[in-house]
């Protein structure tokens, strides 16, 4: 069978399954629709947040990523696994003891305030939709290259299957359906890189493959090796200054600990035990993709070097053309030798004139394009779109949920029409997952050139405002709506316009000799964090302590029972 | 004194302990957290790349940031979860 059939056949049965658990499990009440009614055990939810972080960033484009950068790429390995140590200890057992159904519930009900709670909503909007759009051009991307569908179609196809299940079944169906993708996108992960590691190091543990000998020499070492030969900084280490290393980590765990479409998977468990037990459970499943990625990244930095750096541009094998047709490998060959120069920017030649790269690869196919590299089985380059497309499909959906509650709950229950009947509420609740599909639909088919650079946005936002205007209501009751609310709006505009300067108005200034300190939009939100935390406890200091029934609320959600 | 004052200042006092001894763990581990990976991984990684994990080809620094530092992530959780289920249980709080 061809590589097209075996896509249209697994990517056919995957959204099969998906669409029955959304008739499986359709959403009959708005705590059903929100938070799946309660219910979810802790091993369950702890898959379902698995797959829900994992997106098409993480599928797809992270193991290219680390393979380019190195060792500067750990700061998201790290990053997106260290939030998790903060969330369960810091935040998920105390949200859960709250036990509502969104974050801007409990910013608004700690502070006392609408203006917390409505400052909350717009974040968390902007936050999740920065976000969706990125999931969206991943799920166009898999769409266009193994099944020659156009853009607009695949986009489409994605957005009919989300509507389904997110609509109908709410929380609910998103739960059920994040399970079985997270089993597809980690069965999807880790055959195509236990295959290599087997190749390419003899042992089928990827995570020991990758410190591995193949031919007398270790993998890293020849791989640091041929870096240097080719004049690219060497693999396992860093070019990034350390302050850089340390706050973009900071950033990015941070960040993961405050993003609210992870944060209200922890109201789905029955219980305080249950939520830090499934925070566990989730970080082990995610670890499991997190540990792989940085070996397949090995595996394939080494494999694209051996296959196309010096050799002639006519040998290259199909999948070389078949990438070039979507644009995504570009070759141009200055010197005209017919040979690829695959080097990097200190390559010189024997005289020591400098050697122009001619190869442009594009960092997101290096996991699509990986296993046709190595030569792998059909069905199993076929098995990668479908997990490249769970992981996009799951993140979505988990994303637009949290637009919809913002909407239906946050802005029309709690704030402009606290009658509205339940049955309202969940049709509005409906009609605006609806809607949001559709805007992540807009954005998957008209990208937003600025995709990439929102990345940033989105994590140093969640990093700057909601994780230390939840930590401190958790775990000082002296904090107050005044300092809340301060630390909030400073937060945000401190991060968003240093983001905003560098990568929007001044991008040519985008160097490190301007950068504060040496810290990069990436890692700015580390700084943004602190000034929140600085301006809140000020602020508190000079205004009176919050009401006696909020102290109480902070007293009951630090223990499980009572 | 009566009786019921004495159950609420008692609980009060037993609350105020529960609390400090679960603040207490968090600064055990948020220690660990942050020495695996703020530590082992980024500040000390160059002094920590001129040894090698016994019998592979990985510098001990790049090992921690790319492998070891997840490692030891998942277990403070689960760690976690251990040690707060036995404060809930010891402090009668826990839920049934």
């Amino acid at each position: 069978m061809t590589i097209q059939s075996w896509t249209f056949l697994l990517v056919g049965i995957t959204f099969a399954l998906y669409i029955g658990l959304a008739f499986f499990a359709k959403a009959k009440s708005t705590s059903e629709f929100y938070v799946a009614g309660g219910h979810v055990p802790p091993l369950a939810n702890g898959m379902a947040t698995a797959a829900d972080w994992m997106s098409a960033a993480s599928f797809i484009s992270m193991a290219g990523l680390i393979s380019f950068l190195g060792y500067d790429g750990s700061v998201y390995l790290m990053g997106w696994t260290g939030g998790y140590v903060l969330l369960a200890l810091l935040l998920a057992p105390y949200l859960r003891k709250f036990g509502k159904f969104t974050v801007p519930d409990f910013v608004g009900d700690r502070y006392d305030s609408q203006t917390a709670r409505l400052v909350a909503v717009v974040c968390a909007i902007f936050v999740s939709f920065t976000y969706v759009a990125g999931q969206m051009r991943g799920v166009g991307i898999v769409f266009s290259r193994f099944l020659e569908v156009d853009i607009t179609t695949g986009v489409m196809i994605g957005m009919g299957i989300v509507f389904f299940y997110a609509v109908l079944g709410g929380m609910k169906g998103i739960t059920y359906t994040q399970i079985a993708q997270y089993c597809v996108l980690i069965f999807a992960f880790m055959v195509p890189a236990v295959f290599l590691s087997l190749l390419i190091a003899g042992t089928p543990i990827p995570q020991f493959g990758f410190g591995g000998a193949s031919g007398g020499e270790f993998l890293l070492d020849r791989l640091d090796g041929l870096h240097q030969e080719l004049g690219f900084a060497s693999y396992t280490d860093g070019s990034k200054a350390t302050i850089d290393m340390f706050c973009i980590t900071a950033s990015l765990m941070v960040g993961t600990a405050g993003l609210p479409h992870v944060i209200v998977r922890f109201y789905t468990v029955p219980r305080v035990r249950d939520a830090r037990k499934s925070a566990g459970w989730a970080l082990l499943f995610i670890a499991i993709l997190y540990t792989t990625a940085p070996a397949v990244a090995v595996f394939a930095r080494s494999n694209l070097l051996e296959t196309v750096s010096g050799k002639a541009y006519a040998e290259m094998p199909e999948w070389f053309g078949n990438w070039e047709a979507t644009g995504l490998i570009a070759f141009e060959d200055h010197n005209g030798d017919g040979l690829i120069q695959y080097v990097g920017p200190a390559a010189v030649d024997e005289t020591g004139a400098p050697v122009p790269n001619e190869l442009k690869i594009d960092r997101d196919i290096m996991v699509l394009a990986n296993p046709e590299i190595a030569g792998l089985p059909n069905w199993v380059i076929a098995l990668v779109a479908a997990g490249g497309l769970a992981a996009a499909l799951s993140t979505a959906a988990g994303l637009l949920l949290v637009v919809s509650s913002a909407v239906s709950h946050d802005l029309l229950k709690r704030a402009l029409r606290p009658n509205i009947s339940e049955k309202e509420e969940l049709l509005a609740a409906r009609v605006a997952a609806a809607a949001a599909v559709c805007v992540a639909g807009y954005l998957g088919i008209h990208p937003p050139g600025f995709v990439g650079q929102v990345v940033a946005f989105a994590f140093g936002l969640a990093a700057s405002t909601f994780f230390p205007v939840i930590l401190m209501g958790i775990f000082s009751k002296r904090m107050n709506r005044e300092g809340a609310i301060s630390g909030m709006v400073t937060g945000l505009l401190f991060t968003g316009m240093y983001i905003f300067y560098f990568r929007f108005w001044h991008p040519e200034a985008d160097v490190p000799e301007n950068w504060l300190f040496g810290i990069s939009p990436e890692g700015i939100g580390t700084v943004g964090m602190v000034v929140n935390f600085a301006v809140a406890i000020f602020v508190a200091r000079l205004t009176p302590p919050p009401p006696q029934h909020v102290q109480e609320l902070v007293e009951s959600i630090r223990v499980p029972r009572g | 004194m009566t009786d019921t004052e004495t159950s609420t200042s008692s609980t009060r006092d037993e609350r105020k302990l529960y609390w400090r001894t679960n603040l207490r763990y968090l600064a055990a581990l948020l220690s660990t957290w942050f020495l695996v990976s703020y530590g082992c991984g980024i500040l000390f990684v160059d002094w920590l790349n001129e040894f090698r994990l016994p019998g592979t080809g990985f510098k001990l620094g790049f090992w921690f940031a790319q492998q070891g530092s997840m490692y030891v992530f998942v277990v403070l959780i689960f760690v976690y979860v251990l040690l707060m289920n036995r404060l809930d249980h010891r402090f009668d709080v826990d839920e049934s």
